[in-house]
């Protein structure tokens, strides 16, 4: 049943980055699914293909080349078929500027990118279990903002 | 013109099922709030049909009963939280487990299995959400939306702000202004 597992898709062009991402996942207790793009253009044109599984939440890196997080994140929004795809920030800066103008521009989950994988493990944990609940329960996601800067 | 409307969400949503549920010309009961009991085999579209029209309502069928209990007890939360009377912490539990019908244990235990969050924490997030649309209401200071949703004081209500969003009441304001203001000059682009 499509509602008993979170896809998540991580648009990252670190390859270190994404082995970590997807090493962490496999001990978290909900059940995920996972794919990767490795850069912006990539992951647009993925969620741009009509036939193809929306996510329930997208992790962008912000320094990509050519296409960078932040102009994927304003497509996104602009689009109103991708207008309620969770959207997680994952970077490794973590200015009060950049959090800032990503939540502006619609992003709903700001995670700086943890340097130790027990860390990344709890981070990811949180925002996982949070955009379950929020999933499995349908609740509104207007509002919803969370910063991770740990 | 401008109209102030007041509606009872549980009416109009019996109301939008019983007029569905009469549709299919089987007998049926309506046990509780989303609760209903279909007297009679369905034919094999009748269940679809009756999900797709019920869907347009935001109104799902729930096909996994714990799911279903799990969703019943958020619409209780909920409730409780929109309460003009906030209630006493330690009365909580015990008006969940009224309000459900069943046993705290089993509530918890039911509600940590399908969320993998606690109870505990669901009522937090669910008052600070609360929380967030009263301050972009913007009609309450901070110190009132403190006091309304009875905590104890307004450094208490923006720490638990601070834990639950990473974000301080006053920068989460801005930024939804910002939010706001960012659409309204796309619009008339």
């Amino acid at each position: 049943m499509e509602n008993e597992s979170l896809y998540i898709l991580l648009a990252d062009d670190d390859e270190d980055d994404r082995l970590f991402f997807k090493e962490a996942l496999e001990e978290i207790k909900v059940r995920t699914n996972v794919a990767f793009v490795n850069d912006g253009i990539q992951l647009m044109n993925y969620l741009n293909r009509p036939g193809n599984r929306l996510p329930n939440v997208v992790f962008l890196d912000l320094n990509m080349p050519i296409k960078g997080g932040m102009e994927c994140l304003t497509e996104i929004r602009k689009n109103s078929r991708l207008k309620d795809l969770a959207i997680v920030i994952y970077s490794t800066s973590a200015s009060d500027e950049d959090i800032e103008e990503a939540f502006v521009n619609g992003a709903n989950i700001y995670l700086k990118k943890p340097n130790d994988f027990s860390l990344l493990k709890s981070c990811l944990s949180q925002v996982v279990n949070i955009n379950w609940q929020y999933h499995i329960l349908g609740l509104k996601k207007e509002n919803f903002l969370l910063s991770i800067n740990k | 013109m401008k109209l102030q409307i007041k509606y009872d969400i549980h009416l109009a949503c019996k109301v939008i099922l019983q007029e569905h549920l009469d549709r299919l010309g089987v007998p049926y009961e309506i046990t509780g709030i989303g609760d209903v009991e279909i007297k009679g085999p369905l034919a094999p579209g009748q269940y679809t049909e009756l999900q797709l029209s019920l869907n347009k309502y935001g109104i799902e069928i729930l096909d996994n009963p714990a799911i279903a209990i799990v969703n019943k007890i958020k619409d209780v939360i909920t409730e409780m939280v929109y309460l003009e009377e906030p209630l006493p912490t330690s009365k909580i539990s015990a008006y969940i487990s009224d309000k459900m019908k069943m046993s705290n244990g089993h509530i918890s235990r039911l509600f940590s299995e399908v969320t993998f969050s606690s109870i505990q924490s669901y009522i937090i997030l669910q008052r600070i959400e609360r929380a967030k649309q009263l301050i972009i209401e913007n009609k309450l200071n901070l110190t009132e939306v403190a006091w309304k949703l009875n905590y104890s004081s307004v450094a208490h209500l923006s720490n638990q702000f601070k834990k639950t969003t990473g974000l301080t009441p006053t920068i989460f304001q801005r930024i939804i202004e910002r939010r706001k203001m960012l659409v309204l000059t796309s619009d008339n682009v």
